[in-house]
């Protein structure tokens, strides 16, 4: 404990070691998260930047900005830095890493060194999936599934895509591994399984599904290589291959893969809600088990992405019906968020907005997710704009959202200083309405019946396309002046060390930033964790200034 | 800075036995694989495997003596393995 | 071990040694679930191609196979002994028994390699041209040994460098009778390429 100093003064995080070498070599969990804050963000943006280009490629029928081989590349680019490089690490990665020591009383994580090396593989992964665009034909023009036949056929960088995303798979388990040694071992004293706040419970359904599920896609990705380079046909039908098969294992990761992007998501909900609200969490247990329900049943349902495949027909109602099953979870959840509001002492700030448009917007992505999930009307809509609509309200509208909700919340402990509240809410508005101007036209569209992944339409989608990437200009102005409140908060006043007056271990007993250890001692943990009875008089005893 | 780890120690020729059923069970899975059992053949072959890796998980890899959590959580990835071959199949049974 | 390459942080956690050992395992189930992910492969193929997968089986080796099953089930012993030899505080014979499973680990590579240097001699070896003539089945069943069986050997190779490794350490005596959760590892990971050739012996070699 020697970096922290006499009672009196402290050394926070930024401070105890300077330059920037000491950030390529740190191995404290806060630091690791904000390189991959950083990291994240920039490739964000790129992804963000490549969806506009599509959205205004988009804006009126026949080619306008982009030839077809180019639109198609786009989207791959789009996906896949969206899905591996963003959406999943998003909110473990960053808050996770940051604020789980904080939430569960430890000093950091379990194996500190191999989060770093997490981190290192995250940014190998996604300099490999930028290097894409460098050589040879070009980036991968799959889609982000990698679907075989057409992706071992291919002539554009698939091996390296593939390869990019399974040293991303690996850093994702190092980090699931990591999560779950920390939650076993390095609680706090009191600190029950049941006491613990349920962002790290999220965390621990995540980690799970994380190291059990992650493999099945690294074993496959290393299959197309295997077909690409060696010339194992190893989904070739006539060398007695199957490509429906390799569907099959792409899909027993990547659905649960949903469950990796929306439960971290889901738990920041949980986290915030109760801090703004004041109010003890409705049916807390009843969370931490939909949780690790979603995580189990979430397992078994990835058949609902091939109902059109050519799947057996048993299997498919069968899919159809475990489908429908894991829809019950998400719900409780909803059910539980809207219940603690109920009667609550609502404070509107920032980060519950936040939250509140992820309950309205995950709702929307849900509710059209039992649209595809079920059988009948799947055979509809697939492969239409209805999907595209829907899984951005889910992955977008919810986790998304969450993610710049965690941002807004953890702001002041990270950096110390708040943002101007006034901006943020704007931003917030406007990044909100403009969001739902992009993709609800898309839920629309496909139920006329457009198709998705083409650069081109029928001249009667013109309407909601041009509403959709008027939206899209929308959405990226609410951006940017989120980014910039954001960055000129740094700039901003000093914050309290609990300006959202929370109760969580992460806000009551540590500093602003936080000091190199978090905790001056380990604290003592006897409290519920969203206890707010005599909250005031309890922050008045604990809080550190 | 105090070591706990469980310390059993587990006997040289205690592993040795292990060691040796291992063996006879490898002998057992070849003579067995002789008689065409039908569609059983490979269950038995499956199942002589699985008496070989619980030895060596039990045994070589201590897993005797390790908690209930980690107990449950080997035999939960085993089941999780299975109840995905067995969803799988839900295709390719009845295609 | 919990010193020192990246100097200003030395973590005020104490030593975990179930906590490493956890970590382990939730390792070894990510390499059971990146197996498992061809096993399923294996079990939709051989289901679709249920005579080829025998005529191809026939073509394997079953004594050379069954002397790598022998030769890993020893190793895994030494293994198994050479963690007993250093909770007793014998590092010599430790280290001793490591080198016994490197050697038996190299023995089984040298069958590897010579089983497939007799298919390459046969020019049943990917991207050779009787490899591409095989018949659609037959194709799968090697596609599958080749590539099962290649990341097995991968697998040992990695397991070797990592016991190569632990011993290094045990002779500088980081690794010694009170902390001994390193080797502990190393151990597990190398049953655990043990177990999966338990599985993948009968399932390629012993279909009659």
């Amino acid at each position: 404990m020697t970096a922290i100093p006499q009672s009196g003064t402290y050394i926070n995080f930024f401070e105890v070691k300077r330059g920037f070498m000491s950030w390529l070599v740190t191995a404290d969990h806060k630091r690791i998260a904000l390189l991959y804050f950083y990291a994240i963000m920039g490739f964000f943006i790129v992804a963000f930047g490549l969806g506009l280009v599509m959205r205004l490629e988009l804006i009126a029928p026949g080619a306008t900005i982009l030839d077809p081989q180019t639109y198609n590349e786009v989207f791959t680019l789009h996906g896949v830095i969206m899905i591996f490089l963003f959406i999943i690490p998003g909110i473990p990665a960053i808050f996770g890493n940051f604020a789980l020591p904080m939430l569960i009383g430890a000093p950091d994580v379990a194996f500190p060194k191999l989060n770093l090396i997490s981190w290192y593989l995250y940014v190998l992964g996604g300099l490999l999936a930028l290097s894409t665009l460098l050589f040879g034909d070009g980036p991968a023009d799959t889609g982000w599934t990698f679907y075989a036949p057409y992706s071992v056929k291919t002539g554009t960088n698939v091996t390296v895509a593939v390869l990019a995303a399974f040293v991303l798979g690996f850093s994702s388990i190092l980090t699931g591994l990591n999560f779950i040694v920390t939650m076993h071992q390095m609680r706090a004293p009191g600190m029950t399984w049941f006491k613990m706040p349920l962002f790290p419970w999220a965390l621990y359904a995540t980690a799970w599904i994380q190291v059990l599920a992650t493999p099945i896609i690294g074993i496959t990705l290393l299959m197309i290589v295997a077909e690409r380079t060696l010339g194992l046909g190893l989904f070739d039908p006539a060398l007695g291959g199957d490509p429906v098969l390799y569907q099959h294992l792409f899909w027993i990761y990547s659905h649960p893969a949903v469950y990796i992007m929306a439960l971290p998501a889901m738990g920041i909900v949980s986290e915030t809600i109760p801090v703004f609200v004041k109010k003890s969490i409705f049916g807390y247990k009843v969370i931490v088990y939909s949780s690790l329900a979603i995580a189990f049943i979430g397992y078994f349902v990835w058949g609902h992405h091939m109902f059109t495949s050519g799947m057996s027909g048993p299997a498919r109602v069968i899919f159809s019906v475990l489908t429908f099953l894991v829809a019950i979870p998400s719900a409780i959840k909803v059910f539980n968020w809207v219940a603690t509001l109920y009667k609550g002492a609502i404070d509107i700030k920032v980060p519950l907005l936040y939250a509140l448009a992820f309950i309205f917007q995950f709702a929307i992505g849900g509710l059209t997710g039992l649209v595809v999930g079920a059988l009948a009307t799947d055979i509809h809509v697939h492969d239409t704009y209805f999907v595209v609509g829907h899984f951005h309200y889910v992955m977008f509208g919810g986790t998304g959202f969450a993610f710049f909700g965690a941002l807004h919340f953890y702001y002041p402990k990270i950096w110390g200083r708040m943002y101007n509240l006034k901006w943020a809410n704007i931003a917030f508005v406007i990044f909100f309405i403009g969001f739902n101007l992009v993709y609800f036209p898309m839920l629309v569209l496909g139920m006329m019946g457009m198709p998705r992944r083409y650069y081109d339409y029928l001249p009667e989608f013109t309407l909601p396309n041009l509403i959709s990437t008027i939206g899209s200009w929308v959405l990226a102005i609410g951006l940017v002046i989120m980014i910039v409140n954001l960055i000129n908060g740094r700039k901003g006043p000093k914050a309290s060390t609990n300006p959202w007056q929370s109760v969580t271990l992460d806000w009551t007993h540590t500093q602003s930033p936080p000091t190199l250890y978090n905790f001056d001692e380990t604290p003592q943990v006897e409290r519920g964790p969203y206890d707010y009875r005599n909250y005031e008089q309890y922050l008045k005893e604990h809080n550190k200034n | 800075m105090s070591d706990t780890q469980n310390t059993h120690v587990t006997g040289y020729r205690f592993s040795i036995l292990i060691w040796v059923d291992l063996l006879i069970l490898t002998l057992l899975t070849i003579e067995v694989a002789q008689f065409d059992f039908q569609s059983l053949t490979v269950i038995v072959a499956l199942v002589i495997a699985t008496i070989k890796s619980y030895l060596v998980g039990t045994h070589f890899m201590h897993l005797k003596f390790e908690n209930k959590f980690l107990k449950a959580v080997v035999i939960g990835v085993g089941v999780l393995f299975l109840a995905v071959l067995i969803v799988l199949f839900s295709d390719y049974l009845f295609y | 071990m919990t010193s020192t390459t990246l100097s200003h942080d030395v973590h005020p956690v104490h030593f975990d040694a179930y906590g490493k050992k956890l970590g382990m395992w939730i390792f070894l189930f990510t390499e059971v679930l990146l197996f498992g992910g061809l096993f399923l492969v294996y079990a939709a193929y051989r289901f679709l191609n249920h005579d080829a997968f025998h005529e191809g089986s026939a073509e394997l080796n079953v004594v050379v196979g069954a002397i790598n099953t022998v030769v890993l089930l020893t190793s895994s012993l030494t293994v198994a002994m050479s963690i007993t030899a250093l909770q007793r505080g014998d590092s010599k014979r430790a280290i001793n028994l490591i080198m016994w499973t490197l050697i038996l680990a190299g023995t089984f590579m040298f069958n590897k390699y010579y089983e497939w240097y007799t298919k390459w001699e046969h020019g049943l070896f990917p991207g050779m041209d009787h490899y591409k003539e095989l018949p659609a089945g037959k194709a799968q069943f090697f596609n599958l040994y080749f590539f099962m069986t290649g990341l097995h050997a991968i697998h040992i190779i990695i397991g070797s460098i990592l016991l190569m490794v632990i011993a290094f350490y045990i002779k500088k005596g980081t690794i010694n009778q009170q902390r001994y959760t390193y080797l502990e590892n190393g151990g597990l990971y190398w049953h655990l390429v043990d177990v999966i050739w338990i599985y993948l012996f009968p399932l390629f070699y012993l279909i009659i």
